[in-house]
């Protein structure tokens, strides 16, 4: 019996679970999921519970139900990989499975731990991530009662995940400090250590734009060194000082645990890995999907979904003994919720940043591309629905794994 | 290296609008030091040239410019230090003294 290892069963493992039973005999093959707990979060949901809009129930379902009933499910840490003996240590029962392929999917988390003060004194008393279950939930209660305040959001470092959930929070609360009549008594600020709102220069320009009227100040080129606690504010590491009364704090994402005790990561702790194939760029036997990849697109669900098809293709190309193709185009989309019900939808890959436009989708769209519709707003909501019946199952869905310049206004 | 030099060299220079060498290949030592001045670095120091040389290596291995964790954990140099050898963005400065093109915003 060979065995085929899926490291983590988020999005992206949980879809390469389900497409690859589709594809190996189980009188051969053996697939195992590792994953450190139970249950399965509906991430894109998180930046809805501050709001009230989302609860903790309407995120999460158990990961079992999710993952092929042929699949070996094993709930434990992952105390080392070693792929130079294609091995891996669990830390449960001391397990050790040795392995013939072996799928990275341990995602990105948040570490705080990173930035000096960040988790003193304050952390989820006024100082809160949404990247986690407990951040969001923290919040939510938080602005429950605030009678509004300096609130400021901070993005610690770059990369993270979904580039835009910052932005999507800003639009959020402005609209959630309107809708109960306080929205004069909160200054909102964004501060960033980008030169700008976002990442790309024309979506740059529109989202920077719609901060500015919605009021939102922008602290650009803004390198967090410090919270200090007892001013309240946040420090640069060029001394500017940002005063805050409710902090939101993106801290630095890094890649998992793990994956820096196994001596596999970068800087941050991702997998280098080839841009266009995928594949490990020190082992060929190991793949690398979702976040927990050093390839230079967004960290988000939708580019794990971009990066399926072409991970199970090279995978059994690699088993048939030919070469892996170099077919991802760093593809990714994004619903920006950007408050009043309504959204903007951003479509881009390595080489083309996000157009104006419209995406043309068969029974649904076309949504706007770039710019703020009411449909946009409940493709999102709609996608809820689509994540847990379709995309984790590994299902086809309207969208093509490469980028198409098809109603793009170039 | 004198104003007057460094003014000499800065005009000889194919830069874009944003002062970066638009071909890192032309890039040498003396060009260092004059694009420094222009950003109101006057001497540059051991320090500096560790990280510039390091920037370099890992432009050439990468094919692009260093991230702030990339120069410190490639250097050991803190990114408090570096903020004062490189006063204000200093990713940005670096990548410029050291002509290995701007650094793309992540994404």
């Amino acid at each position: 019996m060979k065995t085929f290892l899926i490291l983590g069963a988020g999005t992206a493992g949980t879809m390469v679970a389900n497409k690859m039973s589709q594809h190996l005999d189980p009188m051969e093959w053996k697939i195992v999921v590792v994953d450190k707990d139970e249950t399965h979060i509906y991430q894109p949901g998180l930046l809805f519970i501050p709001f009230d809009i989302y609860t903790r129930e309407d995120v999460i379902k158990p990961r079992r139900d999710y993952l092929p009933r042929s699949v070996e499910f094993i709930r434990s840490d992952i105390e080392l990989i070693e792929p130079g003996e294609n091995r891996v240590r669990l830390t449960h029962e001391k397990r050790v499975i040795n392995y013939d392929y072996l799928v990275i999917a341990t995602g990105s988390r948040i570490a705080p731990a990173e930035t000096d003060g960040l988790l003193d004194n304050g952390w989820h008393e006024n100082v809160f991530d949404f990247y986690t279950l407990e951040g969001a939930v923290a919040l939510s209660r938080f602005l429950k009662f605030w009678k509004g305040g300096r609130m400021v959001l901070n993005i610690a470092e770059m990369p993270i995940k979904c580039p835009v959930a910052p932005l999507e929070f800003l639009f959020l609360a402005d609209w959630f400090f309107h809708e109960r009549g306080m929205r004069d008594q909160v200054e909102i600020t964004l501060a960033t250590p980008l030169p700008g709102a976002f990442t790309r220069p024309r979506a740059a320009a529109i989202l920077g734009d719609m901060l500015e009227r919605k009021g939102i100040a922008v602290e650009a080129e803004f390198n967090i060194m410090e919270v200090d606690h007892e001013k309240n504010v946040i420090r640069s590491y060029d001394e500017r000082e940002i005063p805050f009364d409710l902090l939101v704090t993106i801290p630095t994402n890094m890649g998992a645990e793990v994956i820096e005790r196994s001596g596999m990561g970068n800087e941050l702790a991702f997998v280098p890995t080839d841009n266009h194939t995928l594949q490990s760029k020190q082992w060929e036997n190991v793949w690398v999907i979702g976040d927990a990849a050093d390839v230079p697109t967004s960290k988000a669900g939708s580019v794990a979904h971009f990066m399926l098809d072409v991970v199970i293709e090279n995978i059994l190309r690699h088993m048939e003994g030919l070469k892996p193709l170099p077919k991802f185009d760093g593809h990714a989309n994004c619903f920006i919720e950007s408050g009043f019900d309504k959204g903007i939808l951003i479509d881009f890959n390595y080489d083309v940043e996000p157009l104006p436009g419209k995406y043309p989708l068969p029974g649904l769209g076309p949504f706007s591309l770039l710019q703020e519709s009411s449909v946009n707003h409940w493709g999102k909501m709609l996608f809820r629905w689509i994540y847990w019946n379709a995309l984790l199952k590994g299902e086809e869905l309207p969208f093509e794994s490469q980028m198409s310049m098809a109603g793009k206004w170039s | 290296m004198s104003t007057q030099t460094a003014t000499t060299i800065l005009e000889s220079l194919a830069l874009d609008e944003e002062g970066f060498l638009l071909d890192p290949q032309t890039w040498t030592r003396e060009i260092a030091q004059a694009l420094a001045q222009a950003e109101g670095i006057s001497e540059l120091t051991e320090a500096h040239w560790k990280i510039i040389e390091f920037s370099r290596e890992s432009a050439t291995e990468s094919g692009a410019s260093p991230t702030l964790r990339q120069i410190t954990k490639g250097t050991g140099i803190s990114t408090k230090e570096l903020f004062a050898l490189f006063p204000k963005g200093p990713a940005k400065k670096v990548a410029k003294i050291a002509g290995v093109g701007k650094p793309e915003g992540c994404i």
